[in-house]
């Protein structure tokens, strides 16, 4: 089944195929637009206790002594607690997968207990009636602290001389190698080697609204409510019932409007985890909201890694092998449940993915150090891979003298040689390199870029162009995270109701943080049903309402909730047509549904509408045979199955300005061919796309949470840690391809996080081409001016 | 013992009088006491804009101003200028370009941006960036943003 054609008209007939493909704006902006969101700082509840929480101000440090007595007596107080005080009611956790091999994390706590392994980790909490007043009391915390040596660099971390967790042997959390064999051959016989060391600086997710979660325990029921600003619900609750002992269906997680979370909201946050606990010890409501500065120091960060990459090809410019040597650095602890090894994972699959070599070795070291945690940000693993693969492919091309763009088409995956296998063992379905390759190149005008680039180099203006191709995992199975032991679903579902007045409500397990999930899901149901796309109403977010699943990461609420809308609707839609044939005492095959109306499937004529259907299935079911029941309310799931990930692909391309005396990069334009498959709604894929580009050009030149050598963010608040803003950004120019996943009958893929994966590697490309001229060269991101003019030799 | 001071001032329209503690900040209390929860609080150092509303006519940060300070004055929020109407045509042109996404950076965006369009009647695009580059968003990449502040101003984009 290709893309799918909705509704199913008689064949001949010129019907509209339905809202799938179609820029239709989101519904549920209208509320947002006019301050009327739902963010969990907004909610009022009575009796509502705030916690704040006393952070440890050292990177490595053990808790002698703890003292809230001056605490606990400032004004509107309800208590004071330390690690051990919740312990008693919240399990610690480990953060490991089965499927990692050898991965090691310790356990943690909610609150630390006896030693604080980063600045930032809380190692007590206070409860008041306002938060100002809880923040007041910390203030009040006395704390003796015994300072510990810390580890902060990944080599030091590597060679273990001081080891984090003793118990652990050493500071690795997971390493992994592999080797196809035969790649000391090709670069041995080899025409061309290049090799490179890559840097790439710690960054974090800076959501405009901070970490947030309003806990609400009702000991006389022993249920908890959680409001909390989380991607996945239905895997919070598990947890939250897991480490408070409650029982599961006990356990209500409820979702509203989410301000940012690209990945930083999918994680167990330990001072989350102890807002819960509180509530449940203090029998109240207790709210968290991370103000920015703890954000800093306590939403997950991304990233950090320092990697040598070789490439051997021949002098015709054939790609033969990649070697690639990652390490990188998580902090103290493997975030739970997905764990901190997924990112150096990702990029051991990936690097080196859009092309046809066939011997690949790799090698790569995940350690503990004593900074902030990191973990799955917007785009995992793919901005390194892409940035390794685009970077060292320029640098071989270089040196080949071909041009870049050849030298890509030369050894892209050929887009008849689908199904693939890369040599990492990753599975593409069908991928479009070369469609892509050839569109961004029409679109960008490259030749006429190039040419506008040599005037302008006489003129001492130096500008370059930059080509990231990419591949993306998208709509993952189990094999992401379920078949290593982590209870996260990779199954999500639709439950599609037709109201009385032929409203249809929709309910999905995945969840809404402003990419429009809830719009999309509106457009597939109301034409999987056959109903106007005023009539859908969309609910997420509830694990009390919606199907059971696994919400919103990985690129995967599209392809797979999607898909299990689509199969509601057309299941809703035959239901729908029983009900209407037992009416009309018509032969259901020649009904249909159209624009809220039953209609003869070929003349085309308007039998019923579907209020009057509705009525007398739900109040006049008197009038209906006596053996028939009507089952107006429809629920299916979807898992992806033939492939552990859909991959999706891409190519983008960066033109911008170097200025050599001030070390400056001004951005002049961006563009992204992307092939996502099925596209529901084009102007929110464009949007989505955009809004990546400029998280992955963050990251290229601005974006690092700079730490001392006693392990001290040294920037972290908005003022020093920065990120793009209107003034710096470019116009983004997106086009795409359709090559649908045959997977599912929709044919959607993900494509979320595309734009990050391939926007560093885009600029650095760029920057270096701008710089080669002068024979400099960066490849430490961001690359700040400071770093572009020490390429230069000029500080 | 908390200082606190009687202030009188003008929000959306209505009196209101009230004895507010001196340290707490006018976006606090717009959320806190008159539960005007659209003015979002994003960074508290008054980077973002996110808590941006309007005093006397001028937009501030309402993280970096004291409630008390507000007394005697007239204070719009994105609630107010919604209900009034006066954001009608740039909440239309957020809407149908997509100019948001997440929507925690929009009341303060629409705030600014309708600042943009009192003060001026056309405008370039590299001046919208301009205006608007005190406003945080990391959701859209900001394009969609000047295109719909673009659409308002010049009828074009």
């Amino acid at each position: 089944m290709a893309k799918a054609e909705l509704p199913l008209h008689a064949p001949g007939t010129q019907l509209d195929k339905g809202y799938i493909g179609q820029s239709v704006p989101r519904a549920n902006a209208q509320r947002l637009l006019q301050g009327r969101g739902s963010f969990i700082d907004d909610l009022r509840f009575p009796r509502l206790a705030h916690v704040a929480f006393f952070r440890s101000p050292y990177a490595h440090a053990r808790i002698k002594r703890l003292d809230f007595s001056k605490a606990s007596k400032a004004e509107g107080v309800i208590g004071v607690f330390d690690g051990r005080s919740v312990a008693e009611y919240c399990t610690p956790w480990v953060a490991v997968l089965a499927h990692l091999k050898g991965i090691k994390s310790p356990p943690q706590h909610a609150i630390a207990i006896e030693r604080a392994c980063w600045q930032g980790e809380a190692v007590a909490a206070a409860v008041a009636d306002s938060r100002s007043q809880a923040e007041d009391a910390v203030a009040r915390i006395e704390a003796e602290w015994e300072e510990l040596p810390v580890v902060v660099d990944m080599d030091e971390a590597l060679a273990g001389k001081r080891v984090i967790h003793p118990e652990l042997g050493d500071n690795i959390c997971f390493k992994r190698e592999l080797d196809t064999g035969g790649v000391e051959e090709a670069f041995a016989t080899a025409d061309v080697v290049v090799e490179d060391v890559f840097h790439f600086g710690r960054h974090t997710g800076v959501c405009l609204e901070g970490r947030a979660l309003l806990a609400d325990y009702n000991a006389a029921e022993h249920s908890l409510t959680v409001y909390h600003a989380t991607q996945a619900p239905h895997m919070m609750q598990d947890i939250f019932s897991r480490h408070l002992n409650i029982p599961e269906a006990n356990v209500r997680v409820i979702t509203k409007d989410v301000g940012g979370s690209y990945g930083i909201k999918v994680h167990v946050y330990a001072d989350e985890m102890a807002t819960a606990a509180l509530s449940v010890m203090l029998r109240r409501p207790v709210k968290f909201v991370a103000d920015r500065l703890e954000s800093f120091v306590s939403d997950i960060h991304a990233r950090e890694h320092k990697a040598k990459v070789r490439l051997a090809c021949t002098s015709s410019g054939e790609i033969l092998a990649f070697e690639l040597d990652d390490l990188t650095a998580i902090g103290p602890y493997s975030v739970y449940p997905r764990t901190s090894g997924i990112e150096g994972n990702q990029v051991v699959n990936l690097t080196g993915g859009p092309y046809r070599h066939q011997k690949y070795r790799a090698k790569m070291h995940v350690v503990f150090t004593n900074k902030n945690v990191t973990c799955q940000y917007r785009a995992v693993g793919h901005p390194i891979a892409v940035a390794l693969t685009e970077g060292i492919v320029d640098l071989a091309a270089q040196k080949l003298g071909m041009d870049v763009a050849e030298f890509r088409r030369k050894n892209l995956i050929p887009d008849d040689a689908y199904p693939y296998t890369f040599p990492s063992g990753i599975k593409f379905e069908k991928l479009s390199h070369h469609k892509s390759l050839n569109k961004l190149l029409q679109l960008m005008d490259y030749q006429e870029l190039r040419e506008e680039q040599l005037r302008l180099r006489k003129n001492n203006i130096y500008r370059g162009i930059g080509l990231a191709a990419m591949i993306e995992v998208t709509n993952p199975s189990p094999a992401f995270y379920g078949v290593g032991g982590a209870r996260i679903s990779a199954q999500d579902g639709a439950t599609l109701r037709l109201e009385p007045t032929g409203m249809l409500t929709v309910m999905c397990s995945v969840t809404e943080q402003g990419q429009g999930t809830e719009a999309v899901f509106a457009q597939v149901a109301a034409s999987a049903v056959g109903v106007t796309l005023d009539k859908v109403r969309v609910i997420t977010g509830d694990t009390a309402v919606t199907p059971y699943g696994g919400g919103t990461w990985a690129s995967r609420g599209a392809g797979i909730g999607g898909e299990a809308v689509l199969l509601a609707g057309r299941a809703l839609r035959s239901n729908v047509l029983d009900v209407a044939s037992q009416i009309l005492k018509a032969d259901k095959a020649t009904l249909d549904i159209l624009n809220n109306e039953i209609i003869n499937r070929l003349t085309l004529e308007t039998r019923m509408p579907l209020a009057e259907l509705g009525r007398v299935a739900y109040f006049r079911p008197d009038t209906l045979p006596i053996d028939f029941q009507s089952e107006l309310t429809v629920t299916r799931h979807y898992t992806p199955r033939q492939y552990g990930f859909t991959f999706t692909n891409g190519i983008q391309a960066s033109w911008l300005e170097v200025d050599p005396d001030t070390g400056f990069v001004r951005l002049l334009k961006h563009w992204c061919v992307e092939d996502a498959g099925t596209l529901i709604n084009p102007m929110l894929v464009d949007e989505q796309i955009r809004g990546g580009v400029v998280q992955g050009i963050g990251a290229a030149l601005f974006e690092e949470c700079l730490y001392g050598p006693d392990g001290q963010l040294l920037n972290g608040n908005m003022a020093d840690y920065l990120v793009p803003m209107a003034g710096e950004m470019c116009d983004i120019v997106c086009a795409h391809l359709e090559t649908p996943t045959r997977q599912s009958q929709l044919g959607a893929k993900g494509v979320g996080e595309a734009g990050t994966a391939g926007a560093p590697a885009a600029v650095m490309n760029a920057i270096n081409d701008a710089l080669a001229p002068l024979g400099a060269r960066v490849t430490a991101m961001p690359f700040t001016p400071q770093r572009i003019l020490k390429a230069l030799g000029k500080v | 013992m908390e200082q606190a001071l009687d202030t009188t001032m003008t929000v959306n329209g209505s009196p209101v009088r009230r004895r507010i503690p001196a340290r707490q900040h006018l976006v606090d209390f717009l959320r806190e006491e008159l539960g005007l929860t659209g003015s979002h609080i994003g960074c508290e150092h008054g980077v973002c804009g996110a808590c941006t509303v309007r005093v006397d006519g001028d937009i501030v940060r309402g993280c970096l101003m004291l409630a008390v300070q507000a007394n005697g004055c007239k204070v719009d929020t994105i609630e107010g200028l919604s209900d009034s109407g006066e954001l009608e045509a740039l909440q239309k042109a957020f809407h149908e370009r997509n100019a948001l996404q997440c929507g925690f950076c929009t009341p303060g965006m629409l705030m600014a941006a309708q600042d943009l369009v009192l003060q001026k009647a056309r405008c370039s695009r590299e001046e919208i960036k301009r205006h608007i580059s005190g406003n945080y968003c990391r959701c859209t990449g900001y394009q969609a943003i000047v295109d719909a502040i673009e659409q308002v101003l010049n009828g074009q984009g």
